[in-house]
């Protein structure tokens, strides 16, 4: 569930308002969104993966955590997925690396396949 | 309370257009749908209840591609490994169509700078799609084609006139008013239905698409193949179950769920969390698969990275998801290689048309689902494109009105106040769902009485229960569901046997009495009845 939007990072673009698939967020003009219908938020990370600044953190928990923002932004996990995937500045898609087929190929040799 | 969300009258209308095609929805299916159309030369609008290129089943996850070189012994073999498991009810017709399409389309993406891996000689392998990826792409494409995209404006009602379907009306998620478009021709590819479970990307996804359909008077074909759940640790909405191929699973005490499986042994999991807690650990791999693993869905090890937990030789809690439709294979029953429903100008593709065709009673994921979406996207946007050109000039002038069976208030008062009845609803249809008892084990005992359940949640909604809701958009999700649940349980109830990813623990044997597919339709009354005997076809057995 979505956790947190730093305010310290944030730059207030509105990209998580316009992909959130789910309409969480609200945005007042120039001011950075709130997370404000928290209980719609569906886990689907895709705020993180867009954040054009690595402001935002989804916790991997689909139910509402207490969590510590020093904590979070200390442990370097945010914006950990977009690096994942490749996305952002001076980076490359990852889908170039993925090695799928490696996983056909075994699946292709077990029983019933 | 007023009963139509489109009414001329209303000053509150935010935004207004008229199109040769609308696509409602904006996943894989819409997306290819609306590329298609607009490259026939129709103006098309795209409607996403979410946005179109990070909303639905594929964007945050990705897919395994049904992607096979055209070639007769190639196809012959993709098309027949999966014939058995779906039950014999699939379509070599089909199958062979959306085989070429798929193979065409995926090249497309090659074309359009998708970045497919390299294999050791510098080919690619174009088996697998990362959903993020491609479908940034496909909006990237979509805009290209010179398509219209609205996004955050789920569409909550079909406008029809005594040719056919003219267009929908909806809200604007961002101020609760209407719009509405006039169209020729509109093509259904709002997804499946899940049941608001959490399952990954799938809460947008609550059987709109269906009751649009039926309440234009279109069939649902195979509703009672929608039961599918998918593993997934407890805490967790990344329901990716292929890596579970190569799990262990255990009991609290660490001793082995005896038969517990990823692919057969799912029942056994199912029937151990009744009583019990599961617990996974991915322990049948080596250190070379566990690291291209990583590389193959990044996603699968998201929530594991953040919690800390090392999957290969931790154990996790694990539970099953309700994915309903989603990877199941049931939908809107369309009637020919167009993608046409029996309405004129109606359209359906992707998850919300039916997959039998392809998989017949099973699908589970494994590729066919993203063939599906994009060939039958393909097919419909073609097709759909052809016939709004060809209305002519007088489309524009038709004097439509809309048709929704679900009464909506007038009142568009942002707030929101009087939702909670909306979640009793959702509340309600979840725990007819959701049970294992009911949904997966299913038998006449548990299906019946929750049949009624349901029907006389439908009934309270048809007169008014929801009717003041403020939030249009929910009350209509949860009337969808309701409706979707009550079709999958009348076919599931006429559905005397144990046939794919239907099983009857009444009727445990595959019958061939029973191999056909099954139509069901109908609002108040619903109405179920065989499409068409396959038992008499060359190669089918039942
Ligand atoms: C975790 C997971 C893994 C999967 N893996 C595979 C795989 O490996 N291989 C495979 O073949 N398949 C797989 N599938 C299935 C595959 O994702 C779907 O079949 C595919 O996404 C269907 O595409 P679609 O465009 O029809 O629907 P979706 O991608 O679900 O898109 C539907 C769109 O419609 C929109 N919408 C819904 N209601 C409305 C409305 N009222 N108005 C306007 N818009 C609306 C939604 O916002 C969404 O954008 C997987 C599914 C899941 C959940």
């Amino acid at each position: 569930m979505i956790e947190l939007i730093s305010e310290s990072k944030c730059i207030s673009c509105g990209l998580c308002v316009s992909v959130c698939p789910t309409n969480v967020f609200e945005q007042k003009k120039g001011e950075v969104p709130v997370i404000s219908r928290k209980d719609d938020c569906q886990t689907c990370f895709m705020c993180e993966v867009y954040c054009p600044v690595d402001a935002m953190y989804v916790s991997p928990n689909i139910e509402e955590e207490v969590i510590d923002e020093n904590q979070i932004v200390q442990s370097g996990i945010m914006g950990s997925y977009r690096k994942e995937l490749g996305w952002g500045k001076g980076r490359s898609s990852s889908a170039a690396l993925d090695a799928s087929y490696k996983m056909f190929r075994l699946m292709s040799k077990l029983p019933g396949h | 309370m007023s009963k139509h969300l489109y009414n001329k009258a209303i000053k509150e209308t935010e935004r207004e257009a008229d199109a040769d095609v609308l696509v409602i929805g904006g996943g894989p299916s819409g997306a290819w749908a609306a590329i298609t159309a607009a490259a026939k030369g129709a103006r098309v609008i795209l409607v996403d209840k979410g946005y179109c290129g990070t909303s639905g089943a594929t964007a945050p996850s990705g897919t395994g591609v049904w992607y096979i070189n055209p070639t007769p012994e190639e196809q012959e073999a993709a098309m027949k490994s999966r014939e058995a498991m779906g039950g014999y009810l699939a379509d070599r017709k089909w199958m062979l169509s959306v085989l070429n399409r798929t193979f065409s389309n995926v090249n497309l993406l090659d074309s359009w700078g998708y970045p497919f891996p390299l294999n050791d000689s510098g080919g690619k392998h174009r088996k697998s799609l990362q959903g993020p990826e491609y479908m940034r792409l496909m909006r990237k494409q979509v805009k290209k084609a010179g398509v219209t995209i609205w996004d955050h404006s789920p569409a909550l009602e079909l406008l029809k006139d005594e040719h056919g379907i003219g267009g929908a009306a909806g809200v604007v998620s961002a101020t609760g008013n209407q719009w509405v478009v006039k169209a020729g021709a509109v093509i259904i590819a709002s997804g499946g239905c899940a049941f608001l479970s959490k399952a990954l990307g799938c809460n947008v996804l609550t059987g709109d698409g269906y009751l649009l359909a039926a309440e234009a008077g279109a069939s649902l074909s195979g509703m009672e193949f929608s039961n599918a759940y998918a593993i997934a640790p407890v805490f967790s909405s990344v329901t990716k179950t292929a890596f579970y191929t190569w799990a262990s699973f255990y009991h609290e005490d660490g001793t082995i769920v005896e038969g517990a499986g990823s692919q057969k042994g799912r029942s056994v999991i199912a029937r151990t969390l009744q009583t019990e807690p599961v617990y996974a650990r991915l322990d049948k791999t080596n250190e070379d698969m566990q690291k291209w693993m990583r590389k193959a869905q990044p996603n699968f090890f998201l929530p594991f990275d953040r919690l800390g937990i090392n999957p290969f030789t931790d154990k996790f809690p694990i539970t099953l998801r309700l994915e309903g439709t989603v990877r199941g294979t049931g939908g809107i029953h369309i009637l020919n290689e167009k993608c046409e429903t029996a309405i004129p100008g109606l359209y359906a593709a992707g998850d919300a048309a039916t997959r039998q065709l392809i998989c017949g009673g099973f699908t589970g994921g494994g590729s066919h689902n993203a063939a599906w979406a994009m060939s039958s996207g393909s097919f419909a946007g073609e097709a759909a494109g052809e016939y709004a050109l060809n209305l002519g000039q007088n489309a524009a002038h038709r004097n439509v009105t809309g048709i929704s069976s679900t009464p909506f208030t007038s009142k568009t008062d942002k707030n929101h106040q009087n939702n909670q009845v909306v979640k009793e609803v959702i509340k309600d249809v979840q725990a007819e769902v959701t049970p294992f008892e009911i949904n997966l084990f299913r038998n006449v005992k548990n299906l019946k009485p929750s049949l009624q359940r349901l029907d006389s949640i439908w009934n309270d909604i048809r007169s008014g229960k929801l009717a003041d809701v403020s939030n249009r958009v929910k009350a209509r999700e949860s009337a969808a569901m309701t409706a979707t649940a009550r079709w999958m349980y009348s076919s599931a109830l006429e559905r005397k046997e144990t046939r794919g990813m239907h099983k009857r623990t009444d009727y445990k044997e595959q019958n061939p009495d029973f191999h056909y597919r099954l139509l069901t339709g109908g609002l108040d009354h619903i109405c179920t009845r065989p499409e068409q005997n396959l038992l008499h076809r060359e190669g089918v057995k039942g």
